[in-house]
């Protein structure tokens, strides 16, 4: 079994995000990972792969010198292969743009299922996965928490994650599925894991090579137009109380009443 | 009809869900600021009396009532959305970011060639007719106003408790358009086997008005009554860390944050908790927050509107009983 995960390197959860001039950009402190959720989508693939004994996991991502740290991670904790889809005509594209370029990316690989992350933190959206699949005319199934792979019926049984509950689902080969916490515990990169990510050969892919066009990708191909950025709203001081407690009660349920007129 | 606001409304339990609610208030509002008019999608098997509820807050019902539909299966209800947007022509289509809708819209946006905005915190009228939205980027620290100019529908996924409830429209005059549901079977590669849901008094989270959440300061899962009881009086759901779900005290199901949920809730009590970025985020929308800690350091007290210093274990059966009275 062949298995493509997509990956993307992201701004730390506790990486400082400021909104710069009047709303036209944000400025990202430099503390980059690998988005959270890729990591569950890469271990499962290694597991899948251990378990089946066959197959390679090849990591696909499109950014620049960034992305190549993801394929890195990817590949030290055991990917074999790694695609990165670099181009200037691929750049400031929305998810749309994106997904365009890696399924052009995808169509020329050989694969039997998808695996990417939920969401990404830089955008939080959750729509790349979903579109790549529309794109390549595969199914897909989003949020999994659980997955078996049945080698007999070549297809997957997955639980996926829904309000208050689960779904479980079973999908044929291939199938693109997007990872949700609960999936696995993602694997530490071993020493040797990472010298060999150092001397992994990355594969690049331009725009000719996907055979796209300037117009379908990049801030071109984009369909969302970002018009400004702002600041989240500030919520006032905080009121601290604090003393005996039974008087410590009583203030807060009369400023709740009161004050915040919620109760 | 074209140029319409269309709304997909989901329902559980028998009801109409409380975010579809909001969303076809705020869709009624868009509608009269375009002149347009207001439609709802439901689908689903034996809801009949669903789409005649939903008279009264749109003027088109779209619905389809088949076996088919009975669970939700990405296959089927993104033929039937897409051959139906397709043939209406909708300028706008709203739906709250519940984990269907962020499994359907996406790819359904891919097939329309058109854009997608997800977990929306605000949505206004463009001068040139063109939906501006709102949405958080990095968990939350920085948000953005996007639109789409060219794709139609413009599709936009709200986040729950982000719009309050409509006014009924009296008496109901929407007019109910039964859909013909054709699925074409060979496009259905997936097979629902199983749908569980845990039976729960309670909203889920994302929806919930109050919420109580608990963190590693609750010292294990048996404490967790104070905080059930603490819900009880409010009607409050309660929810958890990730420190707590992963010493096994709750279940992921409860978790909020940025591996676990999104909520925005009325009002949030946060007990025994740091306030760790990763927490703050999946909570930091929320529109009263009351934090509950004995560190006068915890970071939760710079995300928090009453900042209570002092033992939880003291404070939290206190204001039961407090609340038990006075209200
Ligand atoms: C990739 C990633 C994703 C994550 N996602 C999430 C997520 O979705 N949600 C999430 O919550 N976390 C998440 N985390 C974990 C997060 O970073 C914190 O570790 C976690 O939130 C801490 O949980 P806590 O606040 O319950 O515990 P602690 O940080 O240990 O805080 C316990 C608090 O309880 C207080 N306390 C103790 N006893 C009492 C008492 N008797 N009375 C009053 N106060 C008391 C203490 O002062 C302390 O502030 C994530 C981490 C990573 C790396
Ligand atoms: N530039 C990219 N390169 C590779 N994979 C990506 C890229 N952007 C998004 N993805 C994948 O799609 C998932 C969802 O991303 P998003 O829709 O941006 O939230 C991520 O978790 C990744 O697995």
């Amino acid at each position: 079994m062949n298995i493509l995960v997509l990956v993307k390197q992201v701004p730390d959860s506790e990486a400082l995000v400021q909104v710069k001039g009047e709303g036209s950009g944000v400025e990202v402190e430099d503390r980059y990972t690998l988005n959270f959720f890729d990591s569950l989508a890469v271990e499962e693939a290694l597991q899948i792969k251990e378990q089946t004994g066959a197959g390679t996991v090849t990591v696909l991502s499109l950014g620049g010198q960034k992305a190549i740290e993801a394929l890195r991670t990817a590949i030290a904790m055991g990917a074999a292969e790694a695609v990165l889809l670099e181009d200037p005509a691929f750049e400031n594209g929305d998810e749309y743009a994106t997904a365009k370029a890696l399924a052009a990316a995808a169509k020329g690989m050989e694969w039997d299922m998808i695996l990417c992350g939920k969401e990404a933190f830089d955008d939080s959206s959750g729509i790349v996965g979903p579109l790549l699949a529309e794109f390549l005319g595969i199914p897909l199934v989003t949020t999994v928490v659980k997955l078996d792979f049945i080698s007999e019926e070549q297809a997957v049984v997955v639980e996926r994650e829904i309000e208050g509950g689960k779904e479980v689902i079973k999908a044929p080969l291939p199938v693109l599925l997007s990872a949700q916490k609960g999936l696995n515990e993602p694997r530490v990169a071993s020493v040797m894991g990472v010298m060999k990510a150092m001397q992994t050969e990355i594969k690049k892919l331009d725009l000719a090579a996907v055979g796209l066009s300037q117009s379908e990708v990049g801030k071109a191909g984009s369909k969302e137009e970002i018009l400004r950025y702002h600041r989240p709203p500030e919520r006032p001081p905080v009121t601290m109380i604090q003393g005996e407690a039974t008087e410590v009660v009583r203030q807060v349920v009369a400023l709740l009443k009161d004050e915040a007129k919620i109760l | 009809m074209a140029g319409d606001v269309w709304v997909f409304a989901e329902y559980q339990a028998g009801k109409i869900r409380k975010t579809s609610l909001e969303v076809l208030s705020k869709g009624r509002e868009l509608a009269e600021q375009l002149g347009s008019g207001l439609g709802v999608l439901l689908l689903g098997s034996g809801v009949d009396g669903l789409a005649q509820e939903l008279t009264a807050y749109a003027d088109t019902v779209y619905y389809g009532d088949n076996p088919l539909l009975e669970k939700y299966n990405n296959d089927v209800y993104y033929q039937i959305i897409a051959a139906l947007a397709e043939k209406e022509k909708p300028h706008i289509l709203l739906a709250g970011a519940t984990f269907l809708a962020r499994d359907l819209f996406p790819r359904l946006a891919g097939r329309l060639k058109t854009g997608i905005a997800v977990d929306c915190l605000s949505l206004e009228m463009g001068d040139d007719g063109s939906l501006i939205a709102r949405r958080p980027l990095f968990g939350g620290k920085v948000l953005a106003d996007v639109v789409c100019r060219e794709g139609r529908p413009q599709i936009a996924l709200v986040r729950p408790n982000t719009f309050s409830l409509p006014d009924v429209q009296s008496p109901a005059q929407g007019k109910v358009l039964p859909l013909d549901v054709t699925v074409d079977t060979s496009q259905v590669k997936l097979e629902v086997l199983d749908v569980t849901r845990m039976a729960k008094e309670r909203l889920d989270l994302t929806e919930a008005e109050i919420i109580v959440t608990g963190g590693r300061g609750m010292k294990g899962a048996e404490n967790f009554q104070l905080l059930d009881d603490l819900a009880d009086v409010l009607g409050a759901t309660v929810g958890a860390t990730r420190g707590v779900v992963d010493n096994g005290w709750r279940t992921h199901d409860d978790q909020v944050g940025k591996s676990g949920k999104t909520v925005s809730p009325k009002l949030y009590f946060a007990v025994g908790l740091s306030g760790a970025i990763h927490h703050v985020m999946g909570m930091n929308t929320s529109k009263v927050v009351v934090a509950i800690n004995k560190d006068p350091q915890a970071p939760i007290f710079q995300y928090a509107d009453y900042g209570v210093l002092g033992d939880l274990f003291e404070i939290v059966p206190l204001l039961t009983e407090t609340l038990k009275k006075e209200i």
